[in-house]
């Protein structure tokens, strides 16, 4: 039950786009089309529910005190994090131009650069910063994923219809998904404040 | 007569080069008043003489009587809190004068501010007037406190009207419906003024810890005066002391504290079912929001898909909470959710603007199930907000157009499925 409160809070209620306005870059740049997004919002779940655990690992058993080495090397942790991350994303980078050679097309330099999402380099740091244990951390993981998800493949609909809009040529492409961005957050503030831990204590009761 | 009419409305058409703003305004009225000439005439026919300004004029018309009984309640709650005239019928004059004092303002300012945008940029682009913010300016006094300070309306529905409509590229073309963006924009915005118990009711205020009715000032002496020429009661000076054990807190908010019997010891079931009580400007009466929405049905303007879903949603989340039951809130039985708050106002008239809603008929369905589920949950379950429905609506605005396209898309890929052994055994 305390899993599934994790991944509602990541998934939802602290949306990693919407309410941290993290991963900005690849979230507005690849929402153009439904499609692009589905493909890169997948990469992106599929990247968060393997690092996160890794760099859970890693953090545990190399640097704190607690690990082989006996003493504090927290400061290499934006290091190995990072080099964690840019290795997976070659893994799937290589997959997915074996499996969806016109996905990886589309995707093009943005699967990449998910190296450097903040989403998922920020989730890696929330995960050290909350203390999360190594189930809790990979269902924080997959939550932040699938709320990126989510977002990216709404604002990409939302892109498409407006396609068809008279949007002024001044706010035309981006100027519009930053306004969409804003606007999603508002509409996300909707289930801010929710707290399933306290719902759950008080039924234990 | 009509002729003439028109003679003398073209006579003194501005030009259109000199001045394009007034060209604009006189385009604007002149449409709204003569166009279209042409009506129905027989036959069957895929369209008919309705053209968008009909279709808004018809969503104005369902919200009059909502208008109507929120005027009188406005005055209504005012002046039962002071503990005058305590029966519904007592002191019509005076409620109802009280009432239009408080909304008229909103009503002016909402339409000034909202259509004065609307000219402008509609002058600026050179193109003809769009009735959107018929609707919208319509919906906006009905959905917010009394008491709002003017400047804070003005600012809400300016951010509305500029970021939620005219950057999309103006009417028909928004994502998120503008009467709640306005709404919500006070609420995040400004939260003393439009959250808490103290609000709803208007013309009270907290002196030194005791609420006291306001003093009556200015206008009300003009009306006073007439009111003695009649030789009727008059609102004197004010400044009355409220009754005791006054909170002017609304059902949810004594709900969310200690459950139905919470609500029931302040309010009977059918003083909420009627509307007798405190709350936004039009929400509170059911009947009369019931009836609105039977003409916007029956006038085929809003889906009765999205509203009858909606409420499914809702009962469903709603007996789902009454078995999981721990706080006082949960227990609440489903069907008084009805009674409550805005749930009503928001099926009706705000989740089924055609533009914000899914547009495939499937579509409607997932979209209006899943309206009244998140709504009831934040109404319930979020400690944060006193209501849900107006964030639940905005949420599944964003996410309409995605569910338009999953309905579409896999239309098409059933649609290749049965193609495809046609195709073989040609």
């Amino acid at each position: 039950m305390e899993l599934f409160n994790i991944f509602l809070k990541s998934a939802f209620i602290e949306n990693m786009v919407l309410s941290y306005f993290l991963g900005m870059c690849s979230f507005l740049a690849v929402s153009k089309t439904v499609k692009t997004a589905l493909g890169l919002g997948s990469a992106v779940i599929f990247v968060l529910g393997i690092t996160i655990p890794i760099n859970w690992v890693l953090n545990e058993f190399l640097l704190t005190e607690r690990g082989i080495f006996k003493t504090d090397l927290t400061f290499l942790r934006f290091i190995l994090f990072i080099s964690t991350i840019a290795a997976m994303v070659q893994l799937v980078e290589m997959v997915v131009e074996k499996l969806s050679p016109s996905l990886y097309n589309a995707l093009g330099i943005f699967l990449p650069l998910i190296t450097v999402n903040c989403a998922i380099l920020g989730s890696a740091l929330f995960m050290v910063a909350r203390e999360y244990n190594l189930a809790e951390s990979t269902v924080f993981g997959l939550g932040g994923g699938v709320g990126w998800f989510l977002a990216v493949v709404a604002l990409a609909a939302i892109r498409e219809k407006i396609k068809y809009s008279h949007v002024p040529p001044a706010l035309r492409g981006l100027g519009m998904a930053f306004i969409l961005t804003g606007l999603m957050g508002i509409a996300f503030m909707s289930l801010m404040g929710i707290n399933p831990a306290e719902l759950m204590a008080a039924s234990g009761k | 007569m009509k002729q003439k009419l028109l003679q003398f409305f073209s006579k003194i058409e501005p030009d259109k080069k000199k001045s394009p703003f007034l060209h604009t305004l006189y385009d604007g009225f002149f449409t709204f008043a003569f166009t279209p000439n042409h009506v129905t005439q027989s036959g069957a026919h895929l369209r008919d003489g309705m053209d968008l300004k009909r279709t808004m004029v018809f969503v104005v018309l369902a919200l009059q009587l909502c208008y109507l009984f929120g005027t009188y309640n406005i005055g209504h709650q005012h002046f039962a809190a002071l503990g005058q005239y305590v029966g519904f019928l007592e002191g019509v004059h005076l409620k109802l004068v009280y009432g239009l004092i408080k909304l008229l303002p909103i009503f002016v300012v909402t339409h000034v501010v909202g259509l004065g945008i609307e000219f402008y940029y509609a002058s600026k682009k050179g193109h003809a007037i769009e009735e959107g913010f018929l609707v919208s300016g319509a919906l906006i006094p009905l959905i917010m406190p009394p008491d709002i300070p003017l400047l804070i309306l003005a600012l809400s529905v300016a951010f509305a009207v500029i970021v939620g409509k005219e950057a999309f590229g103006g009417t028909g073309m928004n994502i998120l419906n503008i009467a709640l963006l306005a709404r919500v924009f006070v609420f995040f915005a400004y939260p003393g003024q439009i959250s808490g118990d103290e609000v709803w009711i208007a013309g009270i205020e907290k002196v030194n810890g005791t609420y006291i009715g306001q003093a009556y000032g200015g206008i009300y002496h003009f009306f006073d005066w007439i009111f003695n020429g009649l030789g009727w009661k008059t609102f004197g000076a004010g400044g009355a002391a409220v009754v005791d054990g006054y909170t002017g807190a609304t059902p949810m908010a004594l709900a969310s504290k200690g459950g139905w019997e919470a609500v029931t010891q302040v309010y009977s079931p059918s003083q909420m079912f009627w509307g007798a009580i405190p709350g936004s400007v039009g929400e509170t009466s059911k009947p009369l929001i019931i009836i609105g929405a039977l003409l916007l049905i029956v006038t085929g303007i809003a889906s009765w898909r999205i509203m009858v879903s909606m409420v499914l949603g809702m009962i469903f989340t709603g007996l789902l909470l009454n078995g999981w039951g721990t706080t006082p809130f949960m227990q609440v039985p489903w069907y008084y959710h009805f009674s409550m708050g805005s749930f009503l106002f928001a099926m009706a008239f705000m989740a089924t603007d055609p533009v914000t809603a899914a547009s495939t008929n499937v579509g409607k369905w997932i979209y209006g199930f899943l309206i009244g589920v998140i709504g009831l949950i934040v109404r319930v379950l979020n400690p944060a907000y006193p209501e849900g429905w107006m964030l639940a609506i905005l949420f599944m605005n964003v996410f309409a157009p995605l569910i338009d396209n999953a309905v579409v898309q896999a239309n098409i890929k059933r649609r290749k499925l049965q193609a495809k052994p046609a195709a073989v055994e040609a």
